[in-house]
């Protein structure tokens, strides 16, 4: 076997190697998590099988030697249960379940091209080498055949002979060689090309031509090779005629260098060879019909879908909201030079004008996937963490098959874990707890997704003991996040949760971690567009809903003017707007702004001083302010000229078109052919305006102190 | 005219780098990822050599070698099993079939090349 060359060419199909890895993985979380004791589906375990097999063969390619050794015995044990040959309990179902997250690990390690980091595939090997033991079929598929992958190479390199051997070939073709597609030809010109070689033909088998059958084999030859190849080499001439023939092989040594014992042990092969192999072909024919049958079964699904290029759908995309954007911008035309009379000659438009509106939804739904892929992640999420805190637990899903934007997909994955968490650890209490309250001892979670107005709603809900709101509130006074008078709604105490740094749970367990959960979950979220809102009640349950946009290419947006630029404000952030009252305004000493709103401060940021635009409105006073929300839950407030309107746009990418902007996140055209520019408000966290010197921000500290008495977050956004 | 290979395999993978070894040696080269695809996609054409994977779903190689076996215009067509079972036992069923030969993975370029042009007429 061949080493690649150095500068190797099949490098670029390790990116699809990896991609493949990344679908079958999924493939085998899912099928994984669904074995269960009572009901094995064997098309399953096929699937699984064949997940794994696909990345052994791969990573054999590549010599990702680590992953075929242990993609081997992975493979063996699956082989052994799909055939029935192992019994299928708890214990081999969680050592298929960690089997799978270490092949997870190991292909992500050879992904990145770095050495495995510790022995938890070692450890899975000697589980599964155990399991294989277990069914007394362990010789033959474990330990030895390892070996032969990694070195098929027989040692035969040892023995090169430099002198000629004279090799002495009886070749007897069976009547059935043909059935195979064999041709005697083909071996005697791959023989010849070994070395000299004599031919002589035996057609005394050659019947009688009426009855001659012409699909069998009759010749038979004599061959007389003279070579300074290898025995190996010889055999390997008839590898795949072996069973089809009858074959002896002697050798003498033209110019005697091997010893005796060699040469006794070759010559005795072909006897040993014939017998087990006629027997094997017998033994085997049975077991083709069964492999053939379960083929068979596998028939009728048929493959709908293709694979394309992320990058080919995007530029799609992209290509369709520029032709959205420039039919607006004829419209707008038309409209302006035919003044009155534009409505008539538009009627024609506004079918262009449905139809490509079509045509973007169309587009769109290209990057949609069904959020089926981040569900299939939780019931292993629930059935590890059930086991660990000792509950049982119920998961629902339902609405797997809405769909939403890949990039969103993708970014789903953690915030729903955590939330499937803290569900777990915090919500749904412990059996002996539940039926005391009357409750059945199983807890259940449902998570469910939907389209709801153009959005994703997605929904956890526990039917647990509910948020106790006397603690959190309590524990919220301890840590000085909220003040001792304050007095909150049940509805602001269960916003509390989502403060950083929050944790209600008597002792920091090991699942959901030391507060750090659902104000990441808030965070994550928010950073893609998107709301998180519990509903709590006492002893019933607790439910949190998401929703987010189902897509990151448009944007909701609110159309601002500041002096004579527009910008765009996400509407998800966008809070409330007000005028303030003239007195609400204070101006700290270094310049920067602050207003009061019902009890709390807020910082004042003029975005005309940040992008630095001519002949706004600088008063606080007489223009407008738009209270936003930022990813970490703080607000400020947005100095603007006028509110122009709710719109969606289509978001271009400020680093591909131009360059890095701060405060801005990215860049729209209107329908007038205008650039806007897309605020990234969470930019703002923290600023110091210019004039402020760089110094202590003290209106910071302000607004730490006061946003976090805070009570609400008030969550729906006003403008929807 | 240069002599046409179908390689049959579920795996992307495993279908490029064949592909790219194959072409790069003069053979053109037909794919499908299963032996049903396979099997719809052969009729009218005369194909040189079959290279097949044995486990796929929908159809597995052992089946497609069966069913080509069985139609008059693949008697004599070379079937390889590209496969890694280094056991007897896949070889066996594949030759019970009907499978002219059999490539041994990992993938191997060479290797590769070599068998195919040990059966390739």
């Amino acid at each position: 076997m061949s080493n690649l060359p150095d500068e190797d060419p099949y490098a670029i199909f390790k990116k699809t190697y990896f991609e493949e890895c990344r679908e079958l993985l999924e493939v085998l979380e899912d099928k994984v998590t669904t074995l269960t004791v009572d009901a094995i589906d064997f098309e399953d375990l096929n699937a699984i099988f064949r997940a794994v097999h696909s990345m052994k063969a791969g990573a054999g390619a590549f010599k990702f030697d680590r992953l075929v050794a242990y993609t081997h015995i992975f493979e063996s044990v699956l082989d052994q249960m799909r055939q029935d040959k192992l019994d299928i309990n708890q214990n081999v179902i969680d050592i298929m379940i960690r089997g799978g997250d270490v092949l997870a690990d190991l292909v992500a390690a050879a992904e990145e091209d770095v050495e495995f980091e510790g022995g938890s595939d070692e450890d899975v090997r000697a589980l599964l080498e155990d399991l294989l033991s277990g069914t007394g079929d362990g010789e033959s598929s474990s330990g030895a055949a390892t070996e032969d992958l990694l070195d098929d190479t027989d040692g035969n390199s040892d023995d090169t002979a430099s002198a000629d051997t004279i090799y002495s070939i009886a070749f007897r073709p069976k009547a059935e060689l043909f059935r195979h597609a064999n041709e005697p030809l083909l071996i005697i010109r791959e023989l010849r090309s070994l070395g000299q070689l004599d031919i002589v033909l035996d057609s005394t088998k050659l019947p009688d031509f009426r009855t001659m059958e012409v699909e069998d084999a009759y010749f038979h030859w004599l061959l007389t090779l003279e070579s300074s190849c290898s025995r190996a080499d010889v055999d390997e001439v008839f590898e795949f005629v072996i069973d089809d023939c009858d074959l002896e092989i002697t050798e003498e040594a033209g110019v005697a260098r091997e010893t005796d014992a060699e040469t006794a042990a070759s010559v005795e092969e072909p006897e040993l060879l014939m017998p087990s192999a006629v027997a094997e072909t017998e033994a085997v024919s049975q077991k083709t019909t069964s492999a053939s049958k379960s083929g068979k079964q596998k028939a009728g699904s048929q493959i709908t879908s293709i694979r394309v290029d992320l990058d080919r759908v995007d530029r799609l995309v992209n290509q369709v909201s520029e032709m959205v954007i420039a039919q607006s911008m004829v419209v707008q035309d038309i409209s302006l030079a035919l003044g009155p009379r534009a409505a008539v000659e538009l009627q024609g438009l506004e079918d262009l004008a449905l139809r490509t509106r079509h045509l973007q939804e169309g587009v769109m739904a290209i990057r949609m996937q069904p959020v089926k892929s981040v569900f299939s992640r939780m019931p292993r999420v629930v059935r590890d963490l059930s086991a660990k805190l000792g509950k049982k637990i119920d998961l629902e899903t339902c609405g797997e098959t809405t769909e939403v934007d890949k990039t969103v997909i993708e970014e789903l994955g953690d915030p729903l874990t955590h939330m499937i968490r803290n569900s777990l650890d915090h919500g749904i209490e412990p059996p002996a707890e539940r039926l005391a309250a009357g409750k059945p001892e199983t807890g259940t979670i449902k998570l469910s997704a939907e389209h709801r107005s153009g959005r994703i709603l997605i929904q956890v809900s526990d039917d647990g003991r509910g948020i106790d709101r006397d603690r959190v509130l309590e524990k919220a006074i301890e840590r000085g996040v909220v003040a001792k008078d304050q007095n909150l709604t049940p509805e602001e105490v269960d916003e509390l949760i989502f403060h950083p740094g929050f944790s209600t749970a008597e002792e920091v367990s090991e699942v959901s971690g030391r507060g750090v959960g659902m104000d990441v979950v808030r965070r994550n979220i928010l950073a893609l567009g998107g709301r998180t809102m519990v509903e709590s009640e006492m002893g019933v349950g607790t439910t949190f809903t998401l929703t987010l946009p189902l897509t990151l290419a448009i944007l909701d947006g609110m159309l601002i003017s500041v002096g004579t630029q527009k910008y765009i404000l996400p509407l998800t952030t966008i809070i409330e707007t007000v005028r303030p009252e003239p007195g609400s305004i204070r101006k700290l000493t270094d310049g920067l702004e602050v207003m009061h709103i019902r009890g709390e401060v807020l910082r004042l940021v003029h975005l005309s001083q940040v992008f630095d635009v001519k002949g706004a409105e600088t008063d606080p006073a007489k223009a407008l302010v738009v209270l936003v929300e930022l990813a970490s839950g703080k607000k400020i407030g947005l100095v603007v000229d006028e509110l122009l309107g709710q719109q969606q746009v289509v978001i271009k990418s400020m680093e591909e078109n131009y360059k890095i902007i701060p405060g801005v996140s990215g860049a729209t055209i209107l329908g007038d052919g205008m650039v806007a520019l897309i605020v990234d408000v969470d930019s703002f966290e923290g600023v110091t305006l210019h004039s402020s010197g760089g110094s202590k921000d003290p209106g910071a500290d302000i607004m730490k102190t006061d946003t976090s008495k805070a009570d609400v977050v008030k969550i729906e956004a006003e403008a929807v | 005219m240069s002599k046409l290979i179908l390689t049959v395999d579920d795996s992307k993978t495993m279908r490029d780098m064949v592909a790219f070894t194959l072409k790069g040696a003069g053979f053109d080269v037909l794919e499908a990822v299963d032996g049903q695809d396979a099997l719809s996609k052969v009729s009218g054409k005369r194909i040189d050599v079959v290279i097949t994977d044995i486990n796929m779903p929908i159809m597995d190689g052992i089946t497609l070698v069966k069913e080509l076996r069985g139609q008059a215009d693949f008697k004599a067509t070379p079937i390889l099993m590209l496969t890694t079972e280094t056991d007897d036992e896949k070889r066996q069923q594949g030759r019970a079939a009907g499978a002219t030969g059999w490539i041994v993975k990992p993938f191997d370029p060479e290797k590769l090349l070599q068998v195919v042009n040990k059966v390739c007429p």
